[in-house]
């Protein structure tokens, strides 16, 4: 498979992966701030800027609205909701012939159709867009369940995927550490992962905060879970460069990924909770490590030629 | 964003007329109460079409979701009102008192009367009036609930009269059901109209189905650490099934009908595919009557046999518990601001409405009297049946009540018609006054009471008419306690942990790993692009 083939499923994988969560937080975020009266809109609103690794805006006083605009609708930041969907598109129009129309034809429409959703906002309130942007998103995932051959291809989508969401859930628990156990905070994030009732039928028993630290940190069996899409994208990179030999590991994502799953896997639940935002940074460094491993070991073999006059 | 569209009239309110009836929303034409001042500036500029867009988006996601009310046969959309119901932070703490209050008297009036029967000895509820209740169960006598509860969650009716002050209705302690509303209510408010909640601060009733399964497992059985909870449903046919399936996905717990539980040597289980599986809380929703077979109606098959002896050894935790009804017989209410003198020493915080007692002595002759000025009311039938509205009937429905309350005094009492409050509600373009209640729900784990703030605000849709419940074609209304001046959130009731005390959140920036570099891709397009041209 083509080198730049692989790198444009990777980043469709990440980008439609980053689009649906960002409308996941954002949707959440902005029904917790309606419904509870004791959340400061300013501070939530500079908080979830923070997670998104978008710098606040010099001027202007932030509230949900304007927060909703730039990580959203802001075509020209990437990781907006909008910015991400016009990159995956973009990718996938690099590489259309390695993907199934089918997929295409998702990424495009739902391109096509984003002016129009947004309008409806005003209308309609935000809700109907960001569930809009989850259901293509679930769209585009089903597809490619369905129509890819399960080869390298599929297999570079899906560790872009699995990859982008250990980043997006890493940086939802980072925004909410510190805050009280019982808080609705813990609730949002749940809610945010589509974790609630799963958490619910797991531990049966109140939101409590380091279970849900624990349940999307660790849970094997829920698949938004930090294990659960480490160990897929873990699996992913072993079934692209298998191992020949009979020692250790001689590729350098697997083993950023491998030691951050192990250590994510073997560690004390108490250990990991007396220092969780040390453990969410590494797991978070450990993805863009691993992320730029790939892309010098697939993506961009050997060094670009030179010329010299 | 603006709310009204331009172009079209702010027309919701013309032609508003408030009756002798207590009007939430206006204490003069035109003049909006403190509470409300906020909500009518900001639905003020809206015009019908404005709130029709609205109401479609609303039925849309009612539909999506499931959360339809079968009337007649007819799954319709739940009916939820687009004006919100507001209730200030001084009205509610009255509310809130009052209700837990109450709570706490028939708590103490069900352990008297399944024990020693002191309030009977000493003369306070006479012991007729106990013993004649449809729902006093002997069966019930002498089992000690786990932690001393009977009521774990109770909804206690309020209407509120003419002169603006909340009374009780009535009480409700078997099996009240109303809770998802509210919370369903609340999640497709803010989602579709937003804007509204932008100038208030309301307090959030999320928080119940948590509350709920503290309150449950706060009552297994002593000596079980890690309880099982269940929900016995009578199944999918019954009217109030989506809150059942609502209640136990939002607490994580089983839900079972009765033929998914065995009992066998006083122990209840469930089936599951690794075997039987000991249960130790039931929430029911399911009648006294049809629970259990052995006990209750022999032909019940919605029921599990054996479940009352379980109780009774002590192996299982019924909630709530069985035999409730004594206390929330119309006529026991009567007694209700008596009980409140005689177990806590202290004066009712919300009044009775008037009612007759039409087994004391001279009482039915008079009511006879007066039965086209008086509402009569069956003591044990909840939904609004059998109720007669005095000056609203015809003589026929007249004749019949004076015979069937003449028969049996004892199943029937009197009040006198309250003009219960009206609020703005859409009735087709406009915005009218309709008469609406209030059903608060409390929990109880124990420990404390907890109300949950606001409760279900039903509206009778048909104008001037008096009966609210969904059955009768009763709408509802999202119902908003304003969160008053203090800022600070009242204190969790979550167990400490680990995490809880350490740093404040810790804002970070950094940045989301970036695709393939986008600066070459201007220079691509135009090369790309000549070649095409050379073409």
């Amino acid at each position: 498979m083509l080198s730049r083939i692989a790198e444009s499923l990777f980043w469709v994988g990440r980008y439609t992966e980053r689009a649906e969560d960002t409308a996941r937080i954002l949707d959440v975020h902005f029904h917790l701030l309606l419904e509870d009266p004791w959340v400061e809109e300013a501070a939530a609103c500079e908080g979830l800027l923070g997670i998104m690794g978008v710098p606040r805006p010099d001027k202007g006083e932030l509230n949900a609205r304007r927060v909703t605009e730039i990580i959203g609708f802001d075509e020209t930041n990437a990781s907006s909701i909008v910015g991400s969907l016009f990159a995956a598109r973009e990718n996938a129009r690099g590489a259309r012939e390695a993907i199934s129309s089918e997929m295409w034809e998702c990424l495009n429409a739902t391109y096509n159709e984003l002016p129009s959703r947004i309008a409806a906002v005003g209308a309609a309130g935000p809700h109907s867009f960001f569930r809009y942007v989850k259901e293509r998103a679930a769209v585009m995932a089903g597809l490619a369940d369905a129509t890819l051959s399960r080869d390298e291809g599929w297999r570079f989508f899906v560790l872009g995927r699995s990859l982008e969401r250990v980043d997006m859930t890493c940086r939802l628990l980072a925004a909410r550490f510190g805050e009280g156990a019982g808080s609705p905070g813990w609730v949002t994030l749940l809610r945010s992962c589509s974790a609630h009732e799963a958490y619910l039928r797991t531990y049966r028993r109140a939101v409590d905060a380091s279970l849900v630290a624990e349940f999307l940190l660790l849970d094997r069996l829920f698949p938004r879970s930090v294990y659960f899409a480490l160990a897929l994208a873990e699996q992913c990179l072993v079934e692209l460069g298998p191992t020949a030999g009979r020692v250790g590991v001689d590729d350098d994502a697997q083993r950023v990924l491998g030691r951050a799953r192990t250590e994510l896997e073997y560690m004390r639940v108490s250990d990991l909770l007396t220092d969780l935002p040390t453990h969410l940074d590494a797991l978070e460094a450990a993805c863009s490590e691993a992320s730029s491993f790939v892309a010098k070991r697939y993506f961009r073999q050997g060094t670009a030629v030179g010329w010299t006059a | 964003m603006t709310l009204a569209s331009s172009g079209t009239v702010a027309d919701l309110f013309d032609d508003y007329e408030t009756g002798d009836a207590w009007d939430e929303m206006f204490e003069a034409p035109g003049q909006p109460r403190a509470p409300y001042r906020a909500l009518h500036d900001a639905l003020q500029p809206l015009s019908s079409a404005d709130l029709d867009e609205r109401a479609a988006a609303r039925d849309r996601a009612f539909r999506d979701q499931g959360i339809t009310f079968s009337l007649s046969g007819e799954e319709r959309p739940f009916p939820l009102d687009l004006v919100p119901r507001v209730i200030s932070a001084a009205e509610w703490t009255t509310i809130e008192s009052g209700v837990v209050q109450r709570v706490r008297a028939l708590e103490a009036f069900l352990a008297d009367v399944y024990g020693p029967g002191e309030i009977v000895r000493d003369g306070v509820v006479p012991g007729r009036v106990v013993t004649s209740s449809s729902h006093f169960h002997r069966q019930a006598h002498g089992i000690c609930p786990a932690n001393n509860v009977r009521v774990h969650v109770a909804g206690i009716d309020l209407v509120r009269d003419e002169a603006g002050k909340f009374c009780v209705l009535e009480d409700n302690l078997r099996t009240p059901s109303g809770i998802s509303y509210v919370v369903e209510n609340r999640r497709t408010m803010a989602r579709v109209f937003p804007e509204l909640f932008a100038t208030h601060r309301v307090r959030p009733v999320s928080g119940y189905p948590a509350r709920l399964l503290e309150a449950l497992r706060a009552a297994a059985p002593a000596g079980v650490n890690d309880p099982t909870v269940v929900l016995l449903t009578p199944g999918v046919y019954n009217a109030a099934y989506f809150e059942h399936s609502f209640l136990a996905r939002q607490m994580g717990v089983e839900l079972v009908e009765g033929r998914d539980l065995v009992c066998r040597d006083n122990v209840v289980s469930m089936r599951t595919t690794h075997g039987e599986q000991r249960v130790d809380v039931i929430y029911r929703r399911v009648d006294d009557d049809f629970l259990d077979p052995l006990h209750f109606r022999p032909d019940s098959i919605v029921g599990c046999p054996g479940l009352l002896n379980a109780a009774r050894a002590g192996t299982v935790t019924i909630a709530n518990a069985v035999g409730n009804g004594v206390a929330d017989d119309k006529l026991m209410a009567t007694y209700v601001p008596a009980m409140i003198e005689y177990y806590l020493d202290e004066q009712a915080i919300l009044p009775n409405i008037e009612t007759y007692r039409l087994d004391e002595d001279g009482v039915l002759p008079w009511v006879l009297d007066r039965l086209d000025e008086l509402v009569l009311k069956p003591v044990d039938a909840s939904g609004g049946y059998g109720l007669v509205i005095g000056p609203q009937a015809d003589d026929k429905t007249l004749a019949s009540v004076a015979s069937a309350v003449t028969a049996a005094p004892r199943q029937w009492i009197a009040q006198r018609v309250v003009s219960l409050s009206t609020a703005p509600t859409q009735i087709g373009d406009r915005l009218r006054p309709r008469h609406i209640d209030l059903r608060p729900f409390a929990i109880n784990d124990g420990q404390r009471i907890w109300v949950v703030p606001g409760g279900l605000t039903r509206v009778a849709l048909p104008e001037g008419s008096l009966v609210v419940n969904s059955s009768q074609g009763g709408g509802s209304k999202d119902t908003w306690v304003l969160a008053g001046a203090g800022r600070a959130r009242p204190p969790s009731q979550s167990t400490d942990s680990d995490i809880a005390h350490l740093l404040p959140p810790d804002v970070r920036t950094r940045e989301p790993d970036a695709g393939p570099a986008s600066s070459q891709a201007s220079q691509m397009q135009q090369q790309q692009q000549q070649q095409q041209r050379q073409c």
